[in-house]
């Protein structure tokens, strides 16, 4: 019996979804937009960045918005060596937790940076925001360490 | 300042899947086959179970299976629904019914559009018959049928469909 090769095909399934973002992710997403961060305050005064629709402790719905800074602390971070396709950057990068000045919880984005050895708990890091702002968490292109004086 | 607009309301967050697909042996054998404008199954040694398209074994005994059966283009109804809503990237214009069919011979059933129908008029237990592509456009593709059509044939009963010979259909 002879050998058979097998066919083998690429092909690609999307999912064309589209979501409606709400009055708190909606506020959210307009600010990145403007180039601006919002956050809103919790029952126990803290401030959160990205705002939750719903409080973390009472569940009450949440309407206080807070504008937070674009400067921010670096809590934690994991090193990506080899980032996929779909990652947002192309050359080695962080996942970065970041904490933004006038937040009280830490917000996950990405973090470009020279190498790993550049980064450290606690360093210092501003957004850089994307060439157009189109109301998406992408506006934020990534967070960049800053050159403390 | 920047130019007052809407506020955000929505995004768009598709998800895009890429696969490549291998097909095993016995599928690879069944498209070679459809590519040459046949459709073939393969018969369980241990149930008789004719299964298409094959997939190399049987799912009810556990066991691999070889032979392979040639089957013609007449089937039989076994389930179908209408399809009114357009689905985003269907190139297909609503209303169309979509069909479950077992060919004569094969005791499983595949999916297949029916058209050159009345759509009310479709039935379960149906006798419909394939209408493939001009044979210049045949490829490893299950469209290269572009529909079955109903067949002028008496209805399979219920409690028969999926049991009828390869030779056809004799009420």
């Amino acid at each position: 019996m002879q050998a058979t090769e097998h066919l083998s095909q690429t092909f690609e399934l999307g999912f064309t979804y589209t979501r409606s973002t709400g009055p708190v992710v909606g506020r959210f997403l307009t600010g990145l937009r403007d180039r601006r961060i919002i956050g809103n305050r919790g029952s126990d005064g803290r401030v959160l960045v990205p705002p939750v629709e719903y409080d973390p402790v009472t569940a009450a719905a949440l309407d206080e918005f807070v504008e937070v800074g674009e400067e921010g602390t670096l809590v934690s971070w994991c090193w990506v060596n080899e980032p996929r396709a779909a990652h947002p950057l192309a050359k080695p990068f962080a996942w970065a937790m970041v904490q933004l000045d006038g937040a009280d919880v830490a917000m996950i984005h990405c973090l470009e940076a020279p190498g790993e050895d550049a980064l450290a708990t606690g360093a210092r890091v501003k957004v850089s925001w994307a060439a157009e702002t189109i109301g998406f968490i992408t506006d934020i292109r990534c967070f960049t360490l800053l050159e403390e004086a | 300042m920047a130019e007052q607009k809407e506020p955000v309301t929505g995004i768009k967050s598709p998800v895009y899947l890429h696969y490549r697909f291998t097909a095993g042996k016995a599928p690879t054998r069944f498209l070679t086959r459809l590519k040459e404008g046949v459709l073939t199954g393969q018969r369980c040694p241990r149930c008789s179970n004719v299964y298409i398209p094959p997939r190399g074994s049987c799912p009810a005994c556990g066991v691999a299976t070889e032979e392979e059966v040639t089957l013609g283009n007449k089937a039989t109804v076994q389930s179908f629904t209408i399809v009114s809503i357009p689905i985003p990237g269907n190139i297909i214009e609503p209303p169309y019914v979509v069909a479950n069919l077992v060919l004569d011979g094969a005791n499983i059933a595949f999916i297949h559009l029916l058209s050159e129908c009345v759509n009310e008029e479709i039935h379960i237990g149906q006798r419909v018959q394939a209408v493939w592509k001009p044979s210049e456009e045949w490829d490893y593709a299950m469209d290269n049928i572009l529909y079955f059509k109903p067949l002028d044939e008496p209805d399979v009963p219920v409690d028969q469909i999926g049991h009828i010979p390869i030779s056809g259909w004799r009420s």
